[in-house]
């Protein structure tokens, strides 16, 4: 894609991702769109679909592998969708636009490439029964949510992966309402944390045999930031004894942020704990595509007594994409072992 | 000092306006045509820059349909959902403007938009401000100027509703794909891949027409500067008095040098901006019917307005000065040598000695023999430009030599003392009036050449179109259902069909086009071949031979006998080489089961169909196969539109023509007028031996006449060479066909009478000025007897 067409492309979004930064995301939702309501009942298969009367939605799957010779590996596949107006419509008419990130981390490598589709054409979208999310020939597909294939490839990479659910679905916030900012910004968030994942990568140097675990979000919104919010670093962390923790902060322009999080059991229970309950301290950053970016955490949940350092598989997990963001696998020791991913963006 | 040297300078001009109006149109003339054809060129040029530069044509791979018709947009999916990385493209005509529709997040083609820092919206068309104009209430247009002339660019979505577009025009390949994909031929057999080299250049298609546009030019230019050299020759002949006066009272020979090269030098570029202003007027009238040949001809979109570009009036102005400062430097040089005590007598410059005829015979004799090597040897486009070069200039050098000895037969044939004083008097005068005879020549000659080939072109395209445009419907179909139930319906009718498949792929090296045809009657009727072996299409029909465009035998070098090979297992012999005049790529003919075994997944896209009721079969094709009306082409429209095409190119020559005879009939009027001072001393005697004035004038009118005559007599071969060259040398390197050479007699006829009257109109004004030379002024020629 060239510059031109980009700047272009970059204009059709009202959401303005990479024009505005990530800021952007805390611009104003045109008044058409519907914003997520506190106390609204998830249900399902229907809601693994699209909602395309809200702004933007992804199916977001990150996933830490491993292969026979003990090398860790990362894996993301992540299908966007982004609204130009609520509402669906056939052929090229349709507003709803579809990107998707797919990576691979190797301890001293990372892969990056995207797609771009339009609505309306088939060329991208996401059936919610039989689940179905697709762009181009990538897709994250199954009978139901719980047994799902996972197909993507670049240039220089390709994975084909199987999935197992081994645990329930979990919501965050309020029952899957989560609120990101003290406005009261807020999403419909849930996850599935509990895949087994197994399959090939696909490097340059040959195909690898990996297994591990992968954790899929789902969230969507209108507007998920306020407009004092620059970026966000969000962590999701597996840890050795089977409990999980999603915690993120948003950084606020004028310094402070405001974090947010959820504990999991290692049999699905969660507990949603609140601002301020989650600390996350920069201890080292790296000099990443021209800027300096932290690539280990200490990060501390007290009421779960976790006082845990988060390091960077490989700190050059950078995904220079038309919308750059830093994510990557992460290796966890302290208080807990464990394997996780962090995202970070906004970092300019 | 120096204002009254100036002074002094000036008032030649003063006393000689006529001189100082030559001086100024002929650099005027020269620059006009030259930097009028040098703007068109340019706008074309920059016409297909930007179209290039919008479209990145030529740039990517691209995906069409076998057919030539639509892609659906179902095939598109499906590319993209197997891991083809491809984006659409739709193409559609609204309003005469070419409507490219693009979709914005996959295209890899720069848009020529974005960079307005303003957000571009979905709904928006994007345009240059002519354009923009004609599309007033088609959509909201955004104003972009780098976006190509005569296009618009919008999203993709936008175009499919503007146009009601059924499916996409092309698909351009990305150039990153991923790590696996299928076969193009396993998800949409029914496209084709176009590799991006094989696209044709649109630049390289059209040079040749620009390089003839450049002939023109430059020939017009060294006519223009023939006039210039002669003035300046003259005015410094003239003022050599003036001159040795002033260095005899003490003007320094320095200062007498810069003051004249200054004078002379902003006297030529006054003449040089109004030969650019000219220009311009002359470039943006014939722009319109330039533009409308090359589309037609090339399909290239050229702006139809003009834009004031340095690259042409710059160079205008800076060769018209060099011209001027070329013929100045020996003049001054002369004056830098001139003793200042040297005799004032004007010389008369124009009686040139013999020898200065002998060095321009040499001249012309080693550039004729050149020309002679070139016709021999020489190869490609250079070869047979220079071989034009050395032909046209030879035979110009040539000119004043022959036509001397032309005269002298005369001379002695004559009978009478008046008819032989008129002979021996021309050929007295003919070093004066050379330069301008040369000019003559150079302009019926490039005539004759040049509208002979235009008319041998036409008369054979002519004859190439109703060749190939013998059925009278054309149908295209988009579907291998359509194109059976088309089959199904003109059978049943029991009509002639003539099916087409094609594909585009490489032969010899070459980017070449393989059809496969059903041979019938309309091919053995009307193909006419350049070269073809016995029993040629009975070869063909049973598949035993094929048949190649002679474009592909020259540049494959392939003939009638030898073998092409159109995959690994097949090679054919050549049974014929037919004249293909409408497209620059290779063809190969190929009978329809010879095709079927090549490429067995296609199916004939289009159809000729012979019918004596086309209206009716036309609406039955539509009714019963439900093909649209756009699907469907009647012939007689095409034949038309490319005549059409022809009428215009033959505008563009015919207004070349006649410009540059005008340009030569004004160097004969300055030559004589500027003559005809010096002339009084010799006409004198005659006048005082009893001819009256009035036949004095009708002689130098008859004089001007038996020149341009004897001029045309040697123009005439000269001009059936250039147009030998050009058709049997230039278009084989440009285009690569060889085009029969017709004579036009009644055309060369007209054109000498042009060229004997333009004579006689140029010598009119000084022929009648002779007749009012007041007796007095005769006379004083014998009182100033020195």
């Amino acid at each position: 894609m060239n510059v031109r067409a980009l700047a272009l492309l970059l204009c059709l979004w009202p959401l303005t991702l990479a024009a505005q930064g990530f800021s952007g995301l805390g611009s104003q939702a045109g008044d058409a769109f519907a914003n997520p309501v506190c106390g609204t009942v998830l249900t399902f298969p229907r809601d693994h679909g699209p909602h395309p009367d809200y702004r933007i939605e992804w199916w977001y799957l990150t996933a830490n592998l491993r292969g026979a010779d003990g090398t860790d590996y990362g894996l993301q596949w992540t299908l966007f969708r982004s609204a130009l107006r609520p509402g669906e419509d056939t052929g090229w008419a349709s507003p709803q636009i579809w990107f998707g990130h797919a990576a691979i981390t190797t301890p001293d490598r990372h892969f990056a490439t995207e797609r771009f589709a339009r609505g309306g054409i088939g060329q991208a979208g996401v059936t919610a029964d039989p689940f179905d999310a697709w762009i181009d020939e990538w897709h994250l597909s199954g009978t139901d949510f719980d047994r799902l294939d996972l197909v993507a490839q670049g240039p220089d990479f390709a994975y084909d992966m199987a999935l197992t659910a081994q645990g329930p679905l979990v919501f965050h916030g309020d029952n899957g309402f989560s609120v990101k900012s003290e406005q009261g910004q807020a999403s419909y968030y849930y996850s599935q944390p509990f895949y087994r994942i197994e399959g090939t990568l696909t490097l340059p140097h040959g195909d690898v045999a990996v297994t591990g675990t992968a954790w899929l979000d789902r969230e969507w919104s209108s507007q998920p930031l306020s407009e004092d919010q620059s970026g966000w670093d969000w962590f999701s962390l597996s840890f050795d004894d089977g409990t999980k923790m999603m915690g993120f902060q948003l950084r606020q322009t004028d310094g402070s942020a405001f974090g947010s999080g959820t504990w999991i059991e290692a049999d699905g229970t969660t507990h949603a704990f609140a601002d301020e309950a989650m600390t996350a301290t920069p201890l080292a950053t790296s000099a990443v595509a021209g800027r300096e970016i932290p690539t280990r955490w200490r990060v501390t949940l007290p009421e779960r007594g976790v006082d845990v350092t988060v390091e960077a598989l490989n700190t050059q997990a950078w995904m220079g994409l038309t919308v750059p963001y830093w994510e990557g696998p992460v290796r966890i020791s302290g208080s807990h072992g464990g394997v996780g991913y962090l995202e970070m963006t906004g970092y300019e | 000092m120096m204002r009254a040297c100036l002074g002094a300078l000036v008032s030649h001009w003063r006393r000689n306006p006529v001189q100082l109006f030559a001086y100024l149109a002929g650099l005027a003339l020269a620059t006009a045509l030259w930097s009028g054809v040098q703007a068109i060129n340019s706008e074309a040029r920059n016409s297909y820059d930007a179209a290039a530069a919008t479209l990145s044509e030529g740039q990517y791979d691209q995906l069409v349909a076998r057919s030539g018709g639509a892609i659906p947009l179902a095939t598109y999916v499906a590319l993209r959902r197997s891991g083809w990385m491809v984006s659409p493209m739709i193409e559609a005509e609204v309003r005469g403007v070419r409507l490219i529709g693009v979709d914005p997040l996959t295209t890899p083609v720069s848009f020529g938009v974005g960079d307005t820092g303003a957000a571009p919206e979905l709904d928006h068309l994007f345009a240059n401000a002519a354009t923009a104009r004609r599309l007033a209430g088609v959509a909201p247009v955004t104003v972009q100027e780098t976006v190509g002339p005569n296009m618009a660019i919008g999203d993709i979505g936008l175009v499919q509703r503007l146009s009601g577009a059924a499916g996409l025009t092309r698909l351009f390949v990305l150039p990153d794909q991923p790590v696996t994909r299928p076969a193009l031929q396993d998800v949409a057999p029914g496209l084709a891949l176009q590799p991006s080299g094989q696209q044709a250049d649109i630049g390289q298609l059209t040079d040749s027409f620009h390089l003839n546009l450049t002939a023109f030019g430059l020939l017009s230019f060294a006519v223009g500067l023939f006039i210039v050299h002669s003035t300046i020759g003259l005015a410094f002949e003239q003022r050599r008095g003036m001159i040795r006066t002033l260095r005899s009272i003490g003007v320094p020979l320095r200062g007498l040098v810069v003051l004249i090269t200054a004078e002379m030098l902003f006297l030529a570029l006054v003449g040089a901006a109004l030969g650019v202003v000219l220009g311009y007027v002359i470039a943006a009238l014939l722009l319109p019917d330039v533009a409308a040949t090359l589309r037609g001809l090339y399909g290239a979109e050229v702006s139809g307005t003009l834009q004031l570009r340095a690259e042409w009036w710059l160079s205008g102005l800076a060769l018209a000065l060099l011209g001027t400062a070329a013929a100045l430097a020996g003049r001054i040089w002369q004056v830098a040598r001139m003793p200042v005590l040297a005799s004032a007598r004007p010389r008369a410059w124009v009686m040139a000695t013999a020898a200065r005829f002998r060095v321009q015979s040499a001249g012309a004799v080693a550039l004729l023999a050149v020309a002679g090597v070139l016709f021999a040897v020489g190869d490609g486009l250079l070869a047979a430009f220079a071989l034009l070069g050395c032909l046209l200039i030879g035979a110009a050098l040539a000119l004043p030599a022959l036509a001397a000895m032309v005269l002298s037969g005369l001379q002695h044939r004559a009978r009478g003392p008046v008819a032989m004083w008129f002979w021996a008097d021309t050929r007295q005068q003919l070093p004066g009036l050379s330069l301008a005879l040369m000019a003559l020549l150079l302009a019926v000659s490039a005539n004759i050449g040049v509208s002979t080939m235009v008319s041998s072109f036409r008369l054979t395209f002519v004859a190439f179109l109703d060749q190939r445009l013998a059925p009278e419907l054309f149908v295209r179909v988009g579907s291998k259902n359509e194109s059976a139930a088309l089959r199904q319906l003109l059978d049943a009718r029991g009509l002639e069909v003539l099916p087409l498949m094609s594909t585009s792929t490489r032969v010899a090296g070459q980017p070449v086009q393989v059809y496969g045809i059903e041979v019938g009657p309309t091919y053995r009727e009307n193909w006419a071949f350049v070269d073809a072996g016995a029993d040629m299409w009975d070869r063909v029909q049973a598949g035993a031979a094929a048949v190649v465009n002679e474009q592909l035998a020259r540049r494959a070098n392939l003939w009638v006998g030898d073998r092409v090979t159109l995959s690994p297992d097949l090679a054919l012999p050549i049974a014929g080489v037919v004249g293909d005049y409408g497209n620059p790529l290779g063809q190969v003919v190929v009978a329809a089961p010879v095709y079927a075994t090549l490429y067995p997944d296609d199916y004939p896209g289009q159809f000729g169909i012979r019918t004596s009721t086309p209206d009716a079969l036309r609406r039955a094709i539509m009714d019963s196969v439900g093909l649209p009306d756009s699907a469907i082409i009647d012939q007689a429209e095409i034949k038309a539109l490319s005549l059409g095409v022809f009428e215009r190119t033959f505008t563009v020559t015919a207004v070349l023509n006649v410009l540059t005879l005008g340009v030569a009939g004004f160097a004969i009027l300055m030559s004589l007028l500027t003559l005809a001072d010096l002339r009084v001393p010799q006409l004198a005697p005659v006048w005082a031996l009893g001819l009256t004035r009035r036949t004095l004038g009708r002689l130098e009118l008859a004089r001007a006449v038996a020149l341009a005559g004897i001029v045309f007599v040697c123009a005439l071969p000269l001009g059936l060479a250039l147009a030998w060259v050009l058709l049997s040398r230039v278009n084989v390197a440009a285009f690569g066909w060889q085009l029969p050479m017709f004579l036009f007699p009644a055309d060369y006829g007209w054109l000498g009478a042009y060229a004997l009257v333009a004579a006689a109109l140029a010598a009119a004004w000084p022929a009648w000025r002779l007749m009012r030379t007041p007796p007095a002024r005769l006379l004083k020629v014998f009182a100033h007897e020195r």
